[in-house]
């Protein structure tokens, strides 16, 4: 009994130590010592459970931190370079390349990553980046769609994202899109899996603490697409949805499908109020 | 010639005669290590590149054996002593025997 007694405050100690060091710390974030990025502020007011919304910059180590603070260190901008190139190239039956329309991706593509996911008035549903681009590319260029987490599309976020850096995430939740954000609402609180774990469970309520080797963030996703050191590329949105899911040991959603869009609008208006970081690195 | 490799440095312009300077390189470069297998169950050829140097006005300033255990895109930084105004040249030897190089001026002042 005694013993027992013990071990159980060896381990609560142990838990409060782990939990000290988990917290958030206190870095600032500027990218190439000139784009000064906002990674902690005042929850939004839509947001019950939360008093700070903080970027899953925080939770790094310093050595991953430093590698987003260099476009030469982050290893997500060399996914921006060979979209760049593909923004120049043209492809498909219209013979269109993006720049074609769109121009100087920093001038028409600034501060868009901010708004999105959005509510398009012509579709009549809420659009992510992805959708954007695979419409246009299939409506306007004659091409054909990538595939919705794929290394193309994922580096196009990236370099659309790549402009708008350290501008504020300001995603739109009344008027037309308000129907799908309570979808979305509904989905981060509802629990899914074996485990039974919603995404509140760990990015809300435990968001700072460990869960045995992993550091739990917030789960904003301000900073994606995101260069994991895990899997040495960019992951899209949805494609850490899935992974996330299925660590609850549930049938996924498939990426791209309505639900995953009301829960990207959901948790990207969670983030509204820190800056566009995409692309970001984490481990 | 492997897809999509494009060597990258970072050198600063100018520094003063003597001075000390971080380069910073990368080459990417998919780095297939011959370790894993494919959708087939054969196993997937190994391509990397297995040698890097760097030259200073042709004098060598560092010389690098790589092996499959280094990752996709390989990221080398390293000081250098500059003592006189001159050319880096930096070269990357790929396993299919292509050969990547660039290079970077660097001027005293």
């Amino acid at each position: 009994m005694n013993f027992k007694a013990m071990t159980a405050l060896a381990g609560a100690l142990a838990l409060s130590a782990g939990l000290a060091n988990a917290d958030a710390d206190e870095d600032t974030l500027t990218i190439n010592g000139e784009i000064e990025i906002v990674t902690r502020t005042a929850a939004p007011d839509h947001v019950d459970g939360l008093s700070e919304v903080i970027s899953g910059w925080h939770f790094r180590a310093d050595e991953t931190q430093a590698l987003e603070m260099d476009d030469f260190d982050n290893p997500g901008m060399l996914g921006v370079e060979a979209a760049m190139e593909v923004w120049e190239t043209a492809e498909g039956s219209e013979g269109k390349a993006c720049a074609d329309c769109h121009e100087s991706v920093e001038e028409t593509m600034k501060g868009v990553r901010a708004v999105y996911p959005k509510y398009n008035e012509a579709a009549g549903e809420v659009q992510t980046l992805e959708m954007v681009i695979n419409d246009c590319r299939t409506e306007r260029m004659g091409a054909e769609a990538w595939n919705y987490t794929g290394a193309d599309i994922t580096n196009m976020v990236a370099l659309i994202s790549s402009v708008s850096r350290g501008m504020p995430v300001n995603v739109a939740i009344d008027g037309p899109a308000a129907e799908m954000w309570e979808q979305g609402k509904e989905l981060y609180y509802t629990r899914t899996g074996q485990l039974e774990l919603s995404c509140a469970n760990c990015h809300e309520d435990n968001y700072g603490n460990m869960i045995r080797a992993d550091h739990l963030s917030q789960g904003q996703i301000n900073g994606f697409p995101t260069y994991r050191l895990k899997n040495a590329k960019l992951n899209s949105v949805h494609a850490r949805f899935k992974g996330c899911v299925r660590d609850t040991r549930a049938e996924t959603y498939a990426p791209g499908s309505p639900e995953f869009v009301a829960l990207e609008l959901y948790v990207a208006s969670r983030g509204n109020g820190l800056s566009v970081e995409g692309p970001s690195v984490r481990n | 010639m492997a897809e999509g490799v494009k060597p990258r440095v970072k050198v600063p312009k100018k520094a003063a005669a003597g001075d000390t300077i971080t380069i910073k390189t990368l080459i990417s470069h998919k780095m297939e290590s011959g370790q894993r297998k494919g959708k087939d169950g054969n196993l997937v050829p190994r391509s990397i590149i297995n040698r890097f140097t760097a030259e200073f006005n042709g004098t060598p300033v560092i010389d690098v054996t790589m092996e499959p255990a280094i990752s996709t895109n390989p990221y080398v930084e390293f000081e250098a002593v500059v003592p006189e105004e001159g050319e880096f040249k930096f070269t990357w030897y790929d396993d299919d025997g292509s050969v990547y190089d660039t290079a970077k001026k660097i001027a005293i002042g």
